[in-house]
């Protein structure tokens, strides 16, 4: 399932993708790899750009300059190109008064591959009863009815836009299963953008973060994280650190200063501490960047 | 058949948990030679951790010889890793229970027996040098 990732072409390619709507710009010079096999997470703040992004992956949108490649073509609204994708937006794209063998019906009609039989089997196996209205049932089974029609497509690529946010977490984990189950099916990739980090650190395998409309990591996981090093020492110039690593962040107090580097090369200085780093720390100390001041906030915060 | 538990707050990556409990599993006699370990899509299932995930620990554990993958049927243990034979640590588990009791009688809390016990090991290595 695995072997040979390096050899076939990756799903997903841009090269200096952007969009701009009227004067704000939404994605800026999006340059983004995903190899086959593997379930992405797209990580960022509300407004960093993460569903004009899946937006322009589906053909929903056109880039307004750079290269997009999905599948080995450009992403379009046609038969051939929506066959290999499968899009499950915010808003659960579903008939509430129908149930959910009225929309295996549907699919069935409107898709060419339709595995109407796996629909039935994911329901059965999370006890859905497929005759009852889907306005009637948990906010957890409905997600689980639009993943599993969405399954019944055979996509080879599935763009999830923040999925499991409204569910609760039992609800989230039986979700996320049913998609790394599938996923361990073989043949399918997948890229889903969420808040939730802990979720996406059990299932995702690589990573897209985004922040202020641009990319700022994209790659596998654990090589993204063996990149990164927090270090802490004694209050000083990091002058001499800067010229061989990149300072992502900086936390400083009186008499210490905690840092998190991209590494360029091993880190020698003996004064400084060093530890590894983890996903949500990683994603954090991004996001942190160009943040007003703690103090600043609170004051804020403390006047309303 | 074992089921994994992974935790999320762990500093331990979740493939090295799924080494570390077959590993355990093997030690305490909960795994045996010949026994099947669950299939990727089973601990997915589960677990909903990345299928990936998986799989790079299983071929860990066949790197470093205890499974071995047999196509079409699954992964099975071919042997247990070196070390004791398994009832010793069950052994060594109930005296050190019977001793954590008793530390804890003295009024020991968990962070106190912890760092003793680190004190101890590392005593031991430093003796071990010398």
């Amino acid at each position: 399932m695995t072997a040979d990732q390096g050899a076939t072409r990756p799903v997903i390619q841009t090269r200096g993708l952007s969009k701009r709507y009227r004067k704000v710009t939404a994605l800026r010079e999006a340059t983004i790899t995903v190899p086959e096999g593997r379930i992405s997470a797209l990580i960022g703040p509300n407004g960093a750009g993460k569903t004009t992004l899946l937006r322009l992956l589906a053909g929903l949108a056109w880039p307004s300059g750079g290269d997009v490649a999905v599948l080995g073509s450009t992403p379009r609204q046609d038969p051939a190109f929506l066959a290999g994708i499968g899009f499950l937006a915010q808003e659960i794209p579903l008939y509430r008064r129908l149930s959910a063998e009225d929309h295996i019906g549907a699919g069935a009609r409107l898709n060419p591959r339709w595995d109407a039989a796996s629909v039935r089997q994911r329901l059965k196996s999370l006890d859905i009863p497929p005759d009852q209205a889907v306005g009637t049932l948990s906010g957890g089974q409905r997600a689980q009815v639009a993943l599993a029609l969405t399954l019944a497509k055979r996509p080879r690529l599935l763009l999830l836009d923040e999925p499991v946010a409204a569910l609760d977490p039992l609800a989230r984990r039986h979700f996320l299963a049913t998609l790394a189950d599938a996923v361990a099916a073989g043949g399918l990739t997948v890229l889903l953008s969420s808040h939730l980090v802990a979720d996406l650190e059990r299932i995702c395998d690589h990573l897209i973060l985004l922040a202020a409309s641009r990319v700022q990591l994209c790659g596998d996981i654990d090589t993204v994280l063996a990149e990164h090093q927090v270090l802490v020492g004694p209050r000083k110039d990091t002058t001499a650190l800067e010229r061989t690593h990149t300072l992502v962040q900086a936390v400083r107090t009186a008499r210490q200063i905690t840092l998190l580097i991209r590494l360029n090369g091993p880190v020698t200085d003996p004064a400084w501490e060093t530890a590894d780093v983890g996903l949500e720390e990683l994603v954090l100390g991004y996001l942190g960047q160009g943040a007003p001041p703690a103090l600043t906030h609170l004051t804020t915060v403390g006047e309303d | 058949m074992i089921s994994f538990r992974l935790d999320g707050r762990s500093v331990v990556p979740p493939y090295l948990q799924i080494v570390q409990q077959v590993r355990q599993a093997l030690r305490m006699g909960v795994l045996e030679v010949g026994d099947k370990l669950p299939t990727v899509r089973e601990v997915v299932a589960a677990t909903a951790i990345n299928p990936n995930t998986v799989l790079k620990a299983y071929r860990d554990l066949e790197r470093e010889g205890l499974v071995e993958p047999r196509a079409g049927h699954g992964t099975f243990v071919l042997r247990r890793p070196a070390g004791p034979p398994p009832g010793t640590h069950s052994r060594l588990a109930r005296s050190l229970g019977r001793w954590v009791r008793g530390a804890r009688e003295a009024g020991l809390d968990d962070e106190s027996i912890e760092s003793l016990l680190r004190v101890t090991l590392q005593a031991a290595a430093a003796e071990e040098i010398a």
